[in-house]
């Protein structure tokens, strides 16, 4: 899960990370009251998950009640690349004497978590990586060992950040450390990290990506999760607990397992098809679960046809077969399924889809998923 | 020969008494597997359909000589389970559970590297192995999987989807193309094995003539792979990477965009692996056509 950078500092500020004072609004009011809280001079900034959106005018520097009106009344319901804004984040403005880059991330490669450090910190970082890559200083840290003050504190010297800066630094780094590991983060990214004037260093925005399969033990995650921006198909699949993405094509797809659901797109695709969706009803799929799916394909006014591929391995045929006649006399289908049913009990699973006396026209079994893509495909375009 | 397990290896099931435990444990077995132990906390004395369980991975181990461990446990209690088998000296362990935290996978595998060099994990989060006709330890059907022939051409298959390894068995088997040794190595980020712990394993093993191996949109597992084929492998191989028309990610935030380095496209995935000389199909059957191909040409 992507935190917006007003929660990535609220989830920081657990950690201790030093941050500027500042505070969330939904209205104009709000920021003018956050603004006070702050104190003048502060800085007005749109809460979207994506990037450019200084570029878009989402950032805005304000310096009484006035201009906050007027800024905060501009970008509330802003609309950046797409991403409509709700929220601002109101903090005091902090004077920069320096921008660096900060980061941990978990290097699949290395099957160790990576720290990565520059002292040319600031929205061209990406550009930095590619020209200039020998300014980003990465270190390897063991998981069983952890990050010490004294390794942090030489990565910071090797970053050629200023000498002033050096202990701030290494502190900043080891609490981040922390927050990535005890906060269970895929991502927890400070850009930029800046030093003040005054000699102190502290955080002047956040990237967190939380580990969804850590949730079970982080109760204080149900709070961003009420504040993900889904479409409504999207909403309906976690509500059922499915793994569902939205597309723009006419063929709904159900699979079991994500390799096998990425798989079914790229057959669609290749047989000249369009994919609606991606879903992978997972390893556990029974009929509940197949009945949810359904519902959710059945909610997307574009789908023409719906492809059911399943392989069994933990997901058993019968319980699919069952789940998808159950579903037929639940929902009232808009769409022909047709289905690729293979593995752990398909014989049983295709008897109960024949015996279960529903049209030909309405559920039809194919026996390859070249073949059911075809088929699934050329419905797509009849209907 | 096979690779990782034969009809010599004894498992032992953690979590045998839970439902998934039960219902593949006991297919497992089904298949002829020797499952010969089960644990779960607190129910030592008890047995699931004739196979005794024991309180502690030791205890099983001391009273039966189980060289394997299947784990099929929930996410919060599978960090515990696989050092727990590490301990009592299991050689072998495979984890299927899905969920597992990644920070969690991370000290597991670190642990394992350091105290217990000797023990190879396969997952969290994958299918299993089966080496047709021998062992199946995890959730494969086995029935889908085509023997190996004592003649060959024999094919090793390594995959990091689930549905998509059977896929590709059942997809020999339709060729009647036997094979060796199938390895689902799974889709989390800190897999306890590896493709390229597979090839190398596949490229000694002289039942396995050549080898199939199905990747994944994401990381940098298979351009590794590439690059271990171009320097280490001389069997031939066909591979399919799962994810062309798969929609772009989230991308994570700039960090994941530098260590990326343009890798981690379905695209540079087929690229790097045709570069260093696999054949590569555009969809699982195609990939195993090839096989076929490549087969009948030995």
């Amino acid at each position: 899960m992507d935190l917006f950078e007003y929660q990535g500092k609220q989830y920081f500020a657990r950690y201790d990370i030093a941050l500027s004072a500042g505070g969330v609004a939904l209205t104009v009011d709000e920021a003018v009251n956050q603004a006070e809280l702050a104190q003048y001079p502060v800085v007005i900034k749109a809460q979207v998950q994506v990037g450019g959106r200084g570029k878009a005018g989402g950032i805005k520097l304000a310096n009484n009640a006035e201009e906050v009106r007027t800024h905060a009344t501009n970008i509330l319901g802003m609309d950046i690349k797409g991403y409509v804004v709700k929220r601002i984040w109101v903090e005091h403005a902090s004077d920069i004497a320096e921008e660096y880059y900060a980061s941990f991330t978990l290097d699949r490669s290395a099957k160790r978590h990576l720290l990565m450090l520059s002292a040319q910190g600031g929205v061209e970082i990406e550009q930095v990586a590619v020209t200039d890559p020998t300014a980003i200083v990465k270190l390897y840290v063991n998981p069983i060992e952890g990050l010490s003050l004294e390794t942090a504190r030489r990565a910071v010297v090797d970053a050629q950040i200023s000498q002033k800066a050096i202990d701030g630094v290494a502190a900043m780094l080891v609490k981040l450390y922390e927050c990535f590991t005890k906060g269970d983060c895929d991502l927890a990214e400070i850009n930029p990290l800046i030093l003040k004037p005054n000699g102190e260093v502290h955080a002047l925005d956040a990237k967190v990506t939380l580990d969804d399969n850590a949730a079970f033990r982080h109760p204080e995650w149900d709070e961003y999760r009420a504040t993900e921006e889904l479409d409504e198909r999207e909403k309906l699949a976690r509500e059922k607990n499915l793994q569902y993405i939205g597309l723009d094509g006419t063929v709904g797809i159900i699979a079991n397992g994500a390799g096998l659901a990425m798989s079914t797109l790229d057959v669609v695709n290749q047989v000249g098809g369009k994919a609606a969706n991606f879903l992978d009803i997972g390893g556990g799929a029974n009929a509940e679960l197949m009945t949810a799916a359904l519902e959710v394909i059945n909610s997307d006014t574009k789908v023409k046809s719906i492809f059911i591929n399943i392989f069994g391995g933990i997901t058993r045929g019968d319980e699919v077969a069952k789940g998808i006649v159950e579903a037929m006399k639940r929902v009232k289908l808009r769409a022909p399924i047709v289905i690729r049913l293979d593995g752990t009990n398909a014989i049983e699973g295709r008897e109960i889809i024949a015996n279960a006396g529903i049209d030909e026209s309405q559920l039809m079994s194919r026996s390859t998923m070249l073949e059911a893509a075809r088929v699934a495909v050329e419905l797509a375009g009849k209907n | 020969m096979a690779i990782f397990v034969n009809e010599n290896t004894k498992v032992l099931v953690q979590g045998l008494t839970g439902g998934q435990g039960r219902f593949h444990g006991l297919r497992n077995r089904d298949y002829g597997t020797q499952v010969v132990a089960g644990v779960t906390p607190g129910k030592a004395g008890q047995d699931v359909e004739g196979i005794p369980i024991y309180d502690s991975v030791d205890a099983a181990v001391a009273a039966t000589q189980a060289t394997a461990s299947f784990i099929a446990v929930p996410p919060k209690a599978a960090p515990a389970a696989i050092l727990e088998a590490a301990r009592a000296g299991i050689g072998f362990i495979v984890c299927i559970t899905e969920g597992v935290p990644a920070q969690d996978e991370a000290r597991v595998f670190a642990t394992l590297q350091r105290d217990f060099p000797k023990t190879r994990l396969l997952g969290p989060n994958c299918p299993g192995i089966i080496s047709p006709g021998k062992c199946n330890i995890g959730i494969t059907a086995g029935e889908i999987a085509a023997l190996p022939t004592k003649t060959g051409p024999n094919v090793g298959i390594v995959s990091r989807s689930g549905t998509l390894t059977y896929q590709a068995l059942y997809e020999l088997k339709q060729l009647n193309i036997g094979v060796s040794t199938c390895v689902g190595i799974g889709g989390d980020p800190v897999p306890g094995t590896s493709f390229v712990d597979c090839l190398a394993e596949f490229q000694s093993d002289p039942e396995t003539h050549a080898i199939i191996m199905i990747g994944e949109i994401g990381g940098s597992a298979e351009e590794e792979a590439a690059e271990f084929i171009t320097n280490h492998v001389t069997k031939p191989m066909s591979a399919y990477i799962a994810g062309v028309t798969a929609p772009a990610g989230k991308k994570m935030g700039h960090a994941g965009a530098i260590v990326s380095g343009g890798k981690g496209t379905a695209q540079g995935k087929m690229d790097a692996l045709r570069n260093a000389g696999v054949m590569i199909g555009l969809n699982p059957t195609e990939a195993c056509e090839l096989m076929s191909q490549i087969v009948t040409a030995l």
